[in-house]
């Protein structure tokens, strides 16, 4: 029957929204109890937020957008039949992810040997909207890194289905699927910034 | 009754696929859709185990059968299977997957790898929760609501136990999405929106809640994780954390998520009414608009779970407020049922007594509710035997007995089969008698001022404990009478017919059990689910 192949994009395209919805609920979840607490600790959140590096916290930025900006591209070539030129901005987003990632390491890597990390000493016995500060910072931050990840191993695999010809300009939803997921994991990045590296 | 046959091929044998492989990868919705029916029941049948044996402990004060770890435990599992594996799982997977497609005139689901993998993740987060009872420090012990910070600081297996829990509420967030572009989809030429059966539309609206309220509780759960793991502190208040943050998200999933409950329940017995009272649903629209009202404001009224938690007396007032506005859309529903009935032609079969007995267990339940939501008497009862009372005459009483009906009223299409009719009246009243006899007993000992997930109790309190524990064994035996009936009938008793019922929507076209592509030709609808005119009466 008709209904059923699957070429149904809006259908396809449907899902993918809803799918959208829930992850921004997820991070939902972890933003209201941000609200929360910083009603309760707006100085200590402050002082929070001056201890990250906002120097790194904005090329990451500018990272994260850029490979936005690929995987936009990357579907537009495939809609003009370029499956060679959006195999290699796929390969540029994903480097921006991994770029990504290892600025994130670094910033992690500091803060962990200044003795800032879950359940560290420092924490518990110092003040305690630094630790809820911090607590939020890495829950939210590691969240985030997972779905940068797990989106960069998504586009590898799109990249290879784009190879196989698996992805073409008549069928490419698969590519604007994984690019939508791009945007949002680009999009969370986007309010966590300035919630807490430009809190000043 | 017609002088019905088996058709020859069916989704059972006609792909020439069989065995073990051929069901749990098959991406057919009426298979994924029994799997899912055994795999939660089986669950069901588990959790009544279990609280059979707390009704046993409870028999008498003092020790009965089991220690008081033993008895914390159990009242936790009891939960979490009955909530996590079964009843939230339950509905939409097994009868919605089974019904929903052919009831819209589809093939299948939009996705039906996806569906697959719905069930796959169900499973396997079952089985996580399984493993966590039987590693580690033993069974978790902090009752399903997993509240901190005792659920931080016990040492019995709670992480792998929210870890399984988190893995089921992938699935059910995986099938919200796939029934909500399903019936935007997938609807047979005609099928409009004025035209969809209203379990269907209750299935919209449930799905609807699992997408938007499950994420709450992922995050919860992975907090809780952190928690533990990590120690984080972000609900310890030694360390700048706010317990009552935790309840906060656990609420905003929660009690949405009675909603994911009890919503397709409802759309079951707007469907059974009015087959088996033969007159067209009274307020059609009415329903299908007041499971959408529910979903939204039931979205909204989470806060009555902590009236005695220490909110501020603002948000007592408002969330009591908006708790008595979802009585509305209830009890539009419940009026449009009896509205039905009123100068119907009712035939009281087996599937009809569970949905007459919904429609007065539930008005039980609900009402009971709307003494738990108004914040003044909810402070005298909250955290009684009242509580657990309302809870089971709306989950059980509402959603088990809709679900009763539905296995009486749809497993003969899918078997083709039918039970005995004798037998299933006596189960249904006995189980009826011993249902009441149970909660209603306990609403009275919570009025009383018996606490719930007590080990013991005072003395004053046993005649009734004891009459709620043999009620219990009075619900056991109609159940075991049911099943036995039940299955002996689907596998070895009359051919039902296409249509044993008269229905009027689309399932009952097609044969008993229905070939794998579900229709010959793409359906073109051209009567309302309830227009019994232009149907065969049997």
């Amino acid at each position: 029957m008709s209904n059923t192949e699957h070429h149904d994009y809006f259908g396809a395209k449907l899902g993918m929204w809803l799918f959208l919805f829930t992850e921004l609920l997820l991070f939902g979840g972890l933003f209201l109890l941000y609200a929360v607490y910083f009603k309760r600790y707006p100085e200590e959140f402050a002082a929070g937020g001056r201890q990250l590096d906002w120097v790194l916290g904005t090329v990451n930025t500018l990272i994260l957008l850029t490979s936005s900006l690929f995987a936009a591209m990357a579907v537009t070539a495939v809609q003009r039949s370029e499956q060679r030129r959006s195999m290699a901005l796929i390969g540029g987003t994903v480097l921006c992810a991994a770029g990504f990632l290892v600025i994130k390491y670094v910033e992690w890597s500091a803060k962990i040997s200044h003795g800032i990390y879950p359940g560290a000493e420092r924490l518990k016995s110092g003040d305690p909207g630094e630790s809820v500060f911090f607590g939020l910072y890495y829950l939210t931050t590691g969240l985030h890194g997972l779905h940068v990840l797990i989106g960069g191993i998504l586009l590898v695999w799109i990249a290879v289905k784009v190879k196989n010809g698996a992805v073409t300009a008549d069928n490419g939803i698969l590519l604007e699927n994984g690019a939508l997921y791009w945007h949002l994991v680009d999009l969370i990045w986007i309010f966590i910034f300035p919630l807490y590296y430009l809190m000043l | 009754m017609n002088p019905a046959q088996l058709p020859r091929s069916s989704f059972w044998n006609d792909t020439g696929k069989s065995g073990i492989t051929a069901w749990i990868f098959s991406i057919d919705h009426k298979r994924i859709g029994l799997l899912y029916l055994f795999t939660t029941f089986s669950f069901f049948l588990v959790g009544v185990i279990l609280g059979l044996l707390l009704r046993i402990e409870l028999m008498a004060p003092g020790r009965t059968i089991m220690g008081a770890q033993t008895y914390n435990a159990l009242f936790t599992v009891h939960g979490v299977v009955m909530i996590f594996l079964f009843i939230l799982p339950g509905f939409p997977g097994a009868f919605g997957n089974l019904v929903m497609p052919i009831q819209i005139g589809a093939r299948d689901v939009a996705f039906p790898r996806l569906n697959l993998l719905s069930w796959w993740l169900y499973v396997t987060g079952a089985a996580i929760v399984l493993t966590s009872l039987f590693t580690g420090g033993g069974p978790p012990d902090t009752g399903w609501t997993f509240y901190v910070p005792f659920s931080t600081r016990t040492v019995t297996n709670v992480t792998l136990a929210v870890f399984g829990v988190f893995v089921i509420g992938f699935s059910a967030i995986l099938t919200g999405l796939n029934f909500v572009t399903t019936i935007h989809r997938l609807r047979a030429e005609g099928m409009t929106w004025g035209k969809l059966p209203l379990f269907v539309w209750s299935l919209y609206a449930t799905a609807w809640v699992q997408i938007l309220a499950t994420p709450i509780l992922a995050i919860t759960l992975v907090l809780v994780m952190a928690e533990r793991l990590l120690g984080t502190g972000l609900f310890d208040p030694g360390r700048g954390g706010d317990p009552l943050m935790y309840q906060h998200l656990f609420w905003i999933y929660s009690h949405p998520a009675v909603y994911i409950m009890i919503l397709p329940a409802m759309g079951v017995i707007s469907d059974i009414i009015p087959v088996f009272a033969r007159k067209p649903v009274f307020g059609y629209k009415m329903i299908a608009f007041s499971s959408l009202a529910i979903a939204a404001a039931g979205s909204l009224v989470w806060g009555h779970h902590m009236f005695t938690s220490g909110m501020s007396d603002t948000a007592v007032l408002v969330f009591s407020f908006l708790t008595f506005i979802v009585a509305i859309p209830s009890a539009i529903k419940v009026f449009n049922w009896v509205a039905t009935l009123y100068k119907g032609s009712i035939s009281l079969e087996a599937p009809m007594l569970f949905a007459l007995s919904f429609i007065l267990l539930f008005s039980i339940g609900g009402l009971s509710g709307l003494i738990l939501g108004a914040a003044a008497t909810d402070v005298h009862v909250h955290d009684t035997h009242f509580v657990v009372g309302h809870f089971h005459y709306v989950m059980f009483g509402g959603t088990g007995f809709a679900f009763f009906g539905a296995m009486h009223y749809w497993l003969p299409k899918f078997y083709g089969r039918r039970y005995a009719e004798k037998p299933a009246l006596v189960a249904w009243a006995l189980m009826f008698t011993g249902f009441n006899i149970l909660y209603f007993t306990m609403q009275v000992l919570g009025m009383q001022g018996m606490p719930r997930r007590y080990y013991d109790y005072l003395p004053e309190f046993s005649s009734l404990n004891l009459a709620a524990t043999v009620g219990s064994w009075i619900l056991a035996a109609g159940m075991v009478i049911m099943l036995v009936n039940l299955f002996r009938g689907l596998l070895k008793g009359e051919p039902a017919g296409n249509n044993p019922w008269g229905g009027a929507t689309l399932e009952w076209t097609i044969s008993s059990p229905p070939p794998t592509e579900n229709f010959a030709a793409e359906p073109v609808v051209t009567h309302g689910p309830y227009d019994f005119s232009k149907t065969g009466a049997p």
